[in-house]
């Protein structure tokens, strides 16, 4: 058991963990944190990406003793109150989901990606989002959705700039 | 319908499209309940043996383990369709499948659980397995059924309609072929999970489940408990087509181990047991034999289907039935005659999968009729074109055909491609195909025989102006919740973000037999059309008596309940509701749907009738690399006849999942087994299914043929949408290469194989 201290969700956090114990483990079981997904606890599937230190990571791959002292952020932490995140916005307005099982992680790659890269290509979006996988749309409605995004943060920072 | 509609046609947000993206959404492996155990399923390691002894004392004795269960549980035999009722929820004598469920544990915590379950001690008699269908269907000295009474056949279907001698023999040109469809599984996101609760002698189960009213009526079968004190409830579903859509061991284990333990028990399969529980695609041989006139028109056509079905009955019967009774369209064909079997192999149970029974024939008749096309020199859309089935009429099976936009579809879709200027012209390496497909919108027969509504809504509106939709439909992600505000909205005529929907609830919800069939939108939107017909009729009696003006006179916009464009007679719609409400009680609404008697005049004649069948085209565009046999597949056109489209994002939604599920079907998806019976590739590694690298942009076209019967003209649009999509890649591989594909998945081996065998003189 070791007891660590990190930020999630922009709040300060600490609890005592065992050595085999994943990060996804402990956002649900711990912290209750069910907004991040486990779809096969192997890192095949994606449905399980926070962000580490702003990088989109498969917490079910991360142990939970290695977020000593980082950052973490989960799909909850990412609406500001009933603000969605633009991402959020744009994958609801577009269509792009449907189960939704895949939504949180798809979301939290997708903001990854576009703080990364403002204005990617079609392909960049694709290669971007290829570690995360959904059965029920088809990826076309989650891609137009990304590219909604991303034009949504443009106008939001030309909109700053101005 | 002669006004404008408000709502349906223009895009409506998912009402839980919020929860989800915000992560709010609980499914079920999501919720906890206080002193909730950790459920763990012990499986056979052997393909087939029999169980001589289980010894649970080990297990039992661990520290923190709180209950352990066998199939003497409950021994009680049970099975989605009534003729096929061949299974225990845990093994009672025999286990017939690597992966079969033989006991369960419940312990404080997983590692605890997983510990107990190697402690059980199970004494095996190993048998001899079964893994091929052929030898399935006369091996006698193996039974994994001992109720089969030839070999390991469950069931054997003829069918002959019209004269298909005649139609043979009046034909120009006769050509036969053979296919093979290897099994896919549905790999839904979200693993199957169950959650169980016994309080008060009552049952609680939360449970991922498309059917929980059908897995309501098998709980009080196997639990032997009255049906009024088990309660099920689907929470958020992350995916089914079709996985999900029967009563499964881990939903009676918890409930076993709930019981016992006297406190809750959440069961959630792993990936691993995700692949093993199946229920998916059954591997398919196909023959076909088609007689057609030197112009293209089809005389007759012969169809043999073999199924491999696994360890158990699951929908399979259904299954082998669809198999034929659904290649009668999309075209005209005179005379038909239909040989099928399915047989029990010692591999996971294969069951019903999106598009449920025609996937596997359409994808071998679509490419069939390509290559009778390129036999005769004619232009596969041409062909189609020649064939296709008008509206209003019968096939000769005797399903009945209402609305049809299957013409549209080809022209649409082929339009997509420029087909006329590219087929047949592109340089080698590139090509494009066509494919069509038809499905039902529902089965017209209920799955255990009753005299009742398949769906029943009712609706209640209160004073404060609040409409609530209560249904037993099951969204598992298609979006059946936001139809029904959707269809509730648009006939009361408030907005859709005003309606709740409490759904999936046996306590609280009336019937409704799941999602499966591809029957919600038409049979739930039907009902719930009725049950809102009747509230808003209770509330303009009342608001026209209020303002003694005739009901006719009166509107329902914008929440305002009147006389158009006179303030002074109208009333809110929550004054409205109020006024109601004070002249004669609650104000609700109820609809059921019931399906016209449409079963056919021949045994098996309930198995393929549908109030309305959806209907598509789809055109391909694929790249074929010579060098290393890869496909790529550049565009799919896919036209899709639904209706109408009550909601267009989500209807184009659940088109491009479609077809894309028939991308991975065609190039990628493979549920296969080694020679010893175990699961080739469990896992989303193995198991390919496409990535967003895979697929292009899908481009859904929805063809609108109003159906006279539908909920506002709708039709099918979720499973339907698959048929086409497998055949026209297929059919787009060969003219980029010439060489026609037989077997699925395409692999790139398949490919350079039968481009060196063409090579050959």
């Amino acid at each position: 058991m070791k007891v660590i201290r990190f930020t999630l969700n922009g709040d300060p956090a600490e609890l005592g963990v065992r050595s085999d114990e994943t990060l996804v483990q402990i956002l649900r079981e711990r912290l209750g944190l069910t907004g991040t997904k486990q779809g096969c606890d192997l890192g095949d599937c994606g449905s399980c990406t926070v962000l580490l230190d702003g990088e989109p990571v498969l917490s079910c791959l991360i142990l939970a003793a290695d977020v000593e002292g980082h950052t973490v952020v989960t799909i909850e932490g990412l609406a500001d109150g009933d603000e969605l995140h633009p991402v959020q916005r744009a994958f609801h307005e577009e269509g792009a989901v449907q189960c939704g099982f895949c939504t949180p992680g798809m979301v939290l790659a997708t903001t990854a990606l576009l703080d990364a890269n403002p204005n990617p290509t079609e392909t960049e979006i694709r290669q971007a989002l290829s570690g995360n996988l959904c059965r029920c749309t088809g990826y076309t409605k989650i891609v137009r959705a990304v590219k909604r995004a991303a034009e949504a943060s443009r106008i939001g920072t030309r909109g700053c700039e101005s | 319908m002669s006004r404008e509609f408000q709502w349906i046609g223009k895009p409506v947000l998912r009402i839980d499209g919020v929860a989800k993206v915000t992560g709010a959404a609980m499914y079920t492996d999501d919720m906890r309940l206080p002193g909730m155990l950790v459920g763990k399923i012990l499986r056979s390691p052997h393909p087939h043996a029999r169980i001589r002894r289980i010894d649970t004392s080990r297990a039992e004795a661990l520290a923190g383990v709180k209950a352990v269960v066998t199939g003497q549980d409950a021994p009680v035999r049970y099975g989605i369709l009534a003729v096929a009722e061949d299974e225990y929820p845990l093994a009672v004598d025999k286990v017939r499948f690597v992966g079969d469920e033989v006991a369960a544990v419940a312990a404080l915590d997983e590692a605890t659980a997983v510990r107990a379950l190697s402690l059980i001690e199970v004494d095996y008699e190993v048998l001899p397995a079964i893994f091929d269908p052929h030898e399935a269907l006369i091996r006698d000295d193996v039974k994994i059924h001992e109720e089969t009474r030839k070999a390991n056949i469950e069931r054997k279907v003829s069918l002959s309609f019209g004269d298909v001698e005649a139609g043979f023999s009046a034909a120009d040109h006769v050509r036969e072929d053979t296919f093979f469809k290897a099994a896919a599984t549905h790999a839904p996101i979200e693993p199957h999970s169950a959650l169980a609760q016994y309080q008060d002698g009552k049952f609680t189960l939360w449970s991922s489940t498309q059917v929980p009213h059908l897995l309501h009526r098998t709980l009080a079968k196997v639990l032997q408990m009255p049906a009024e004190q088990i309660r099920v409830i689907k929470p958020f579903l992350g995916g089914g087509f079709g996985g999900k859509g029967e009563a499964l061991p881990l939903e009676f284990a918890a409930c076993l181990l709930a019981r016992k333990a006297g406190r809750p028990v959440k069961i959630t399969h792993t990936r691993a047991e995700v692949f093993l529980t199946h229920r998916g695609r059954h591997p398919m041989h196909m023959k076909l034999k088609t007689g057609v006139k030197k112009d293209g028109s089809i005389t007759a056509l012969q169809f043999e289907s073999l199924l491999d079905g696994g360890a158990y009955g699951s929908y399979g019967v259904v299954t082998l039935y669809y198999s034929g009774q659904l290649l009668t369209g999309p075209y005209v064909i005179p005379a038909f005659r239909f040989d099928g079997a399915r047989v029990y192999t010692n591999k996971p149970p294969c069951g019903a999968q999106r598009g449920h029974g025609g996937v596997q024939p359409r994808y071998a008749f679509e490419v069939h009729l390509d290559r009778i096309a390129t036999d005769l020199g004619i232009d596969p859309l041409a062909m189609r074109l020649k064939n296709a089935v008008e509206p209003n009429t019968r096939t000769v099976n005797e399903l009945r055909i209402t609305s049809c936009g299957f013409k549209e579809c080809l022209e649409r879709s082929s339009r997509a491609v420029s087909w006329t200027e590219r087929r047949g012209k592109l340089p080698r390496g590139r090509g494009i195909g066509i494919a069509g497909g038809f499905y039902i919108s529902g089965a017209g027969v209920a799955i255990y025989f009753n005299p009742m509504a398949h769906s029943s809504v009712r609706i209640e509106a209160d004073r404060s102006g609040r409409v609530t939709v209560f249904c037993g439909a099951s969204d598992i992600g298609q979006g059946s919740d936001t139809m029904l505000a959707l269809v509730a909205a648009e006939t009361i005529g408030i907005p859709p973000e005003s309606v709740r929907v409490v759904s999936a609830d046996t306590d609280t919800t009336p019937v409704d037999l799941g999602s499966y069939s591809s029957r919600v939108t038409f049979m739930a939107g039907n009902a719930c059309h009725a049950a809102a017909k009747e509230v808003r009729n209770r509330v303009l009696s009342a608001v026209a008596e209020a303002l003694d003006v005739p009901v006719d006179r009166l509107e329902i916009c914008d929440r305002v309940v009147g006389v158009p464009d006179n303030e002074r007679k109208s009333f809110t719609f929550a004054e409205a509701v109020a006024l109601a409400e004070s002249r004669g009680g609650p104000v609700c609404g109820s609809g059921g749907y019931t399906p016209p008697n449409l079963v056919g005049s021949y045994k098996g004649g309930g198995v393929g009738p549908s109030p309305a069948y959806s209907f598509g085209a789809y055109a391909a565009e694929v790249e074929v690399d010579e060098e290393t046999g890869s496909v790529k597949v550049l565009r799919l056109a896919a036209a899709h006849d639904l209706g109408r489209a009550l909601n267009p994002p989500a209807a184009e939604g659940q088109v491009e999942g479609a077809t894309v599920n028939g991308l991975g079907e065609t190039l990628l998806e493979n549920h296969a087994f080694l020679d010893t019976g175990q699961h080739a590739s469990p896992s989303l590694l193995e198991y390919k299914v496409p990535t967003a690298l895979d697929v292009p942009e899908i481009e859904a076209i929805l063809v609108e043929s109003i159906d006279p019967e539908g909920p506002y003209g709708a039709k099918e649009c979720g499973e339907g949408s698959l048929h086409p999509s497998i055949p026209a890649i297929v059919n787009a591989v060969y003219d980029a290469v010439g060489v026609w594909i037989h077997e699925l998945p395409i692999t790139p081996e398949a490919v350079l194989k039968a481009l060196r065998k063409k090579e050959k003189p």
